[in-house]
């Protein structure tokens, strides 16, 4: 976010509110941080000043905890469970709906969502990262998935640099973080006294010219950029750079599964979080009256049961396989679909993990290497 | 490679005929309702369509008719799962839904010249009949065609007579086993590989395509690779659980591939390397 | 196919039970009416319709077996229905009166009642499927509507109904609901139970408390690690899994577990 220092403005601590006016007006409905269950939420902004100043994240394999910034930050978490992943690709969305007449005969018909213009105020280098994965696999030169489109083409997105990364984070080592390179249409990079604010799309461009920001100094600029810095410094853990693909491909009976799937709770929590994910079921909700069937999608992980069922026969019908399934497809297959890793380093599936598997852990073991190397 | 209808919504289709094929086997033959959805449906052999049973959901199933017979689309399906066992129940006359046809079928057009060996097991047989429907209407393009399939049990062989009647034309070789015989079995009784020994075709210039249990799979390509088939002329269709067809739903994932949009069809070299892990 | 007139007789039948589950039906609302005009209620004591002897294609079954006389009453209804389909934690592992499996229930009955010989009543609490064929089991406590809709949709559609043995986290987390246990260290049975509620407790920021039984492939074993580590003695994590589901085999075992290192 720092390749034009010339275009960066600055906007003062006191005005972050006008930026989110700025969007509600132009008809966004705006989302930010609030708290849930304690827990960092995207939830909808009532009013502009609705962002909470002073949040922070404790974050461990299996654990999370809301903690107060000392220096009041509006930014200084790292993440909560979720982002940008649910309002793209739904957690439920119906497809298409069939009716039904009296003597049998089906009338078909594609559901689009309706969805309105929505405006994330918070979202992550990582996010953005696993935003443009998710990119790749739904909208696929001539084979756009028209309800992902739709969601995805009315999203605003403002980014902001993480300064205070979880220990859960490791955006570093995957090369995604901790200061948004690309992907947003606004980007922020928190200050003490107020934001480094730069534009990645016109639309971004337009909001922030509307806001008539005085551009932002040398030394502000530079500042971020040192924070940044100092965030990827400051993290702990670690995947290694290299392509894992042959190192894990390569050890698919390593004694390792089978003592992970001890701890595996195989209850997919892992992969909701996980914001580059995108395995789904497809189901029918047929009316009760027996004349239209709703046929939707509802988000599903490699570590249900369902997912590897075949014809009378299920190829991964025990936990070890269900994990290797998930970690081989991240870590190595990813590669071959995508040219890159699955991981984006947010860490979600460390801190979200019930049993605290701790991915980096669970490489460096598979591949006999410490992970902080 | 034919352009798929998409993701959905399916189109309706009308059963027009239904045979029962063995206990749990049937065969329903659909025709599309829409006219110009019926004039545009062309499918290669090798590749499948998604059939929707009426609020319950889709089955992937492969097409078994021949692909010059326009206007009927041939499945034949065992009764197992929910929507399966509902097809089962279904009549002339019955609707349901299609879309289709999926994936990368067999690799006919570029093995012409080439002896054909299929080798198919169970049901495996349906996605290699119209191969062979393929063939016989273009026979002075291809070298020997070998058929051979193999069943669990006797009474699993469908399509006795079409196996009969194929093995009385000429340069068509079928070998069919049963791994547990019955008394009016006229076949062999053992594995399929035991019939791979029995096959007449010249290994430098055959292609051998394979669609049944991966075990079985699995050793009839070591058969057939130590006879000195090139290992670039044998191919399998894999089965894995299909949800949405167009490689999105990730469920059919076979390690980088997604069987519905990369196969199911696939070549020796790509799954070779996994099909020797169970778990994938 | 849609045309068909012929409704499904549906009986619902009531065992040792706290009728939670026919509530289920009752609650329905306006689902209810239109259940009415597919289905035949031929009886449904709650509801009205009494007979109990009917032949049915349908019967749906609440509560265990824990009575001498229910023993014979539910190889009638066996007898006299095409699919029958225990609905609840008492039809599908013996509920929470099962817990008396465990001990000496005769002693209990002389301490409690002043003419203990007027209560008949057998050793064992009992799921139904101990005694006859079952054909489908709903499991919750209570079974939820969506549940009772979905299983009476597929018998209209003439398929088996679909069998949810996911875990309560995969429907907790596509409604979004941050994991308890991990945000706020409460001891969420979520990771084993099976799906079905929508999350209802995590959703109002409880743990998951296992009313809807075991889920397959349920790790017991390192959920109570996890309860060990969130502070929880050996009796605690004993208690969270015989509870209302204490006779369905992998709760059953985890308990014995707890139980084990308990006594150490």
């Amino acid at each position: 976010m720092f390749s034009r220092p010339e275009d960066a403005g600055f906007l003062p601590v006191a005005q972050l509110a006008s930026l989110v006016a700025k969007l509600i007006a132009l008809g966004y409905r705006c989302l930010g941080p609030g708290v849930e269950q304690g827990a960092i939420v995207m939830r909808e902004l009532d009013t502009p000043d609705a962002i909470p100043r002073g949040l922070q994240a404790e974050q461990a394999p299996g654990r999370y905890r809301l903690t107060r910034d000392p220096h009041n930050r509006y930014f200084a978490w790292a993440n909560g469970p979720q982002a940008i992943k649910p309002l793209a690709f739904a957690p439920t969305e119906s497809l298409w709906r069939v009716e039904r007449d009296t003597a049998g005969a089906l009338r078909f018909c594609a559901v689009l969502p309706e969805t309105p213009l929505q405006a994330i105020i918070g979202v992550r280098a990582c996010d953005l990262a696993a935003l443009a994965l998710q990119d790749a696999h739904f909208l696929r030169e001539g084979r756009a998935d028209a309800h992902y489109a739709e969601r995805r083409e009315r999203l605003f997105l403002v980014a902001v640099q993480c300064a205070e990364p979880a220990a859960t984070c490791l955006c570093a080592s995957t090369g995604d973080g901790p200061t948004p390179t690309t992907g947003y249409d606004i980007a922020l990079a928190e200050l003490a006294d107020g934001f480094v604010a730069v534009a990645g799309s016109a639309k971004g461009a337009a909001v922030l010219n509307d806001l008539n920001l005085s551009p932002a100094t040398l030394q502000q600029i530079e500042t971020a950029q040192k924070q940044g810095e100092d965030a990827a410094a400051a993290q702990t853990r670690s995947l290694p750079s290299r392509n894992l693909r042959d190192a894990l491909m390569s050890r698919l009976e390593h004694p390792r599964w089978d003592e992970v799937a001890t701890r595996c709770l195989a209850c997919g929590n892992c992969v909701a979080v996980c914001p580059t994910c995108f395995c789904h079921a497809e189901t029918d909700e047929p009316a009760l009256d027996g004349q239209s069937s709703e046929h939707a999608r509802i988000w599903d992980s490699c570590f249900g049961e369902a997912h590897g069922h075949l014809h009378g026969f299920n190829v991964r019908p025990d936990i070890r396989s269900r994990y290797r399934q998930w970690l081989t497809h991240k870590l190595a297959t990813w590669h071959d679909q995508f040219g890159r890793s699955g991981c984006v380093g947010c860490g979600r599936c460390i801190a979200w993990c019930p049993a605290g598997i701790d991915l980096t852990e669970e490489v460096a073991a598979l591949t006999d290497q410490c992970s902080a190397s | 490679m034919h352009k798929p209808i998409d993701a959905g919504p399916p189109h309706a289709a009308t059963v027009v005929a239904c045979t029962q094929e063995s206990p749990t086997i049937f065969t329903l033959q659909l025709r599309l309702d829409d006219e110009a959805v019926r004039q545009a449906y062309r499918f290669a052999p090798g590749q499948f369509n998604m059939l929707y049973l009426y609020g319950v959901g889709e089955v992937p199933i492969s097409v078994m008719s021949d692909p010059e017979e326009r206007g009927m689309i041939g499945h034949t399906v065992r009764a197992l799962g929910r929507v399966t066992h509902g097809l089962a129940a279904l009549g002339p006359g019955d609707k349901v839904g299609l879309r289709g046809p999926f994936g990368r079928g067999w690799p006919l057009q570029e093995m012409g010249g080439c002896d054909v060996v299929l080798v198919t097991g169970g049901l495996g047989c349906a996605p290699a009949v119209s191969v062979i429907h393929y063939v016989l209407r273009r026979r002075e393009r291809f070298g020997k065609l070998v058929i051979i399939q193999g069943v669990k049990h006797a009474e699993d062989l469908i399509w006795r007579e079409q196996y009969d009647g194929w093995a009385r034309l000429p340069n068509t070789q079928v070998l069919v086993a049963a791994d547990q015989g019955s008394t009016s079995w006229p076949w062999h009784v053992g594995h399929v590989t035991d019939l791979l020994d029995l096959a007449q075709f010249n290994p430098a210039r055959a292609v051998a395509m394979m669609c049944g249990p991966e075990g079985m799979m699995r050793a009839a390509a070591v058969s057939l690779l130590t006879r000195a088939l090139p290992e670039t002329h044998l191919f399998l269709s894999m089965e894995r659980n299909m949800h949405c067809a167009v490689g999105r739903c990730g469920h059919c994932q076979f390690g980088g591939a997604f069987v519905c949009r990369d196969g199911p069809v696939f070549g020796w070299s790509e799954v070779r390397d996994l099909l020797a892990h169970r778990g994938y | 196919m849609g045309g068909s007139t012929v409704r499904p007789r549906v009986a619902v039948h009531k065992f040792s039970s706290c009728d939670g589950c026919q509530l289920a039906f009752l609650n329905l609302g306006e689902s209810l009416l239109d259940l009415a005009q597919r289905v035949e209620l031929v009886h449904f004591a709650e509801a009205g319709p009494l007979d109990p002897d009917a032949e049915v294609d349908v019967a749906f079954v609440e509560g265990s077996v824990s009575t001498p006389e229910d023993l014979d009453r539910i190889q009638r209804i066996r007898t006299h229905s095409r699919l029958l389909i225990p609905i609840g934690a008492c039809a599908t592992a013996g509920g929470i009166q099962a817990l008396r499996n465990d001990v000496d229930g005769a002693q209990w009955v002389a301490q409690i009642y002043s003419h203990p010989e007027a209560v008949a009543s057998l050793a064992h609490s009992t799921p139904i499927a101990a005694h006859v064929k079952v054909d489908f089991e709903l499991w919750g406590c209570p079974v939820s509507g969506p549940q009772i809709l979905q299983v009476v949709n597929a018998l209209l559609l003439g398929v088996a109904p679909h069998d949810n043995v996911d875990k309560v986290c995969t429907e907790c987390k596509r409604r979004g609901y941050p994991c308890v246990m991990v945000s706020r260290g409460v001891p969420c049975m979520g990771p084993v139970t099976r799906a079905g509620c929508g999350a209802l407790c995590p959703g109002l920021g409880r743990d998951c408390y296992g009313c809807y039984g075991p889920a397959e492939n349920a790790n017991t074993d390192s959920l109570s690690a996890q309860f060990r580590g969130l502070g929880l003695g050996a009796a605690a994590i004993e208690q969270r899994f015989r509870s209302i589901n204490s006779q369905a085999p992998a709760f059953f075992a985890a308990a014995d577990k707890a139980r084990a290192g308990r006594d150490e």
